[in-house]
């Protein structure tokens, strides 16, 4: 198949395997998140164009292995018809990871609406030194692995104290997975640490007689994280954001810094190593 | 209140999650509204999940009480 260009093929998410003219057919799936009749489209999909099976990546995508190039443009059409795409590949903005967020009992933020956002937003968005992975974590859990990303967000909790409430049973104090709170049963005293807290919301959710009450949500981002040969955990870049739209502004200047500062093949960390974290602190916020 | 005789006791010690919780609820489903249970749990994981479990169930936890490493904990079904 030599009028195709291999390269603007990988773009769209079409991988080339070892065997001439097969390739696997990554698509485009955010935070996970599959409708069952687009899983038996899949199956169906599998079945008539590759082997009968499906590969499940480490980002939560979806490959279909072993399909003839020749069935390309019927595969896509498929693929059309359950309102599925094909994926990115190449030095594009990916697949955006999520944990179920809200729908599990630890999550804080919702974290498959804010990857749609970010998906249409920027999907597949080309022109950055190399690739650039986008991942979401409903809780300081970090199921997900924010760290692992170019750049991770992760949902925490900022929380009150309502004194009138507290029965001082001292549950908040035994549950808290960092020690910050400490409970004087006999004195009814209660000390809280605030730079020890992670934000978890272990104690609001715990709290028997809703002493400790939820404030406001909010998303910590960690930058320069990356897998591969040379892996790296990424550098928490902001502690606290208060607002979604904070969160598209800190995107949308990251990316643009990567652009302007990032040199060819580059993956962003090693921009940020090279031109200073603090510089990019500095541009974004 | 809390100090009143619990209609039902639970001692969920080395009952590990989610048994222990799966086990509150079981429980709570067999009692009437209003009623009040009493478990017992161990510290760490059980006492990190239980009572937050029965919390999003919409029970009311009335009364928590370390005794050495164990905690006692009043339910009540709403």
């Amino acid at each position: 198949m030599t009028e195709y260009n291999i390269k603007e093929l990988k773009s769209g998410g079409l991988m080339k395997q070892k065997e001439k003219d097969i390739f696997s057919l990554r698509l485009r799936i955010v935070g996970g998140f599959v409708k069952s009749e687009q899983l038996i489209k899949l199956s169906e999909i599998a079945d008539r164009f590759g082997k009968g099976y499906i590969h499940l990546t480490t980002r939560q995508g979806i490959e279909i292995p072993n399909v003839n190039i020749k069935d390309f443009e019927k595969v896509k059409k498929e693929l059309n018809e359950a309102e599925l795409q094909m994926g990115a590949c190449g030095q594009r903005v990916r697949t955006v990871t999520a944990c179920q967020g809200k729908e599990c009992s630890h999550g804080l933020i919702d974290c498959l609406m804010l990857a749609r956002e970010i998906d249409h937003k920027y999907f597949g968005i080309g022109g950055h030194p190399h690739k650039f992975k986008i991942g979401i974590t409903g809780c300081p859990n970090a199921c997900i692995k924010p760290h692992e990303n170019d750049l991770g967000i992760l949902g925490r909790l900022k929380k009150r104290f309502v004194r009138e409430k507290c029965n001082y049973c001292g549950l908040c104090a035994e549950i808290c997975p960092v020690g910050a709170i400490e409970v004087d049963k006999d004195d009814e005293k209660i000390v809280f640490n605030a730079e020890k807290c992670i934000g978890c919301g272990d104690c609001v959710y715990s709290c028997p007689t809703d002493a400790w009450q939820k404030r406001q949500e909010g998303y910590t981002i960690f930058v320069g994280g990356k897998m591969g040969k040379f892996p790296k955990l990424g550098i928490k870049a902001f502690d606290f954001i208060e607002t979604k739209e904070k969160v598209f502004e800190v995107i949308e200047k990251t990316l643009e810094f990567y652009k302007k500062f990032g040199n060819k093949g580059e993956r962003f960390r090693e921009t940020l190593d090279r031109v200073g974290v603090e510089k990019y602190k500095e541009t974004v916020s | 209140m809390s100090d009143a005789v619990p209609n039902e006791v639970l001692n969920l010690e080395n009952i590990a999650c989610p048994n222990n919780f799966v086990r509150t609820k079981l429980k709570l489903e067999e009692m009437e509204t209003g009623q009040t249970l009493e478990v017992i749990l161990d510290d760490g994981e059980p006492i990190r999940n239980v009572p937050r479990a029965v919390k999003e169930e919409g029970h009311e936890i009335l009364k928590a009480e370390k005794i050495d490493n164990k905690w006692k904990i009043l339910i009540k079904k709403i």
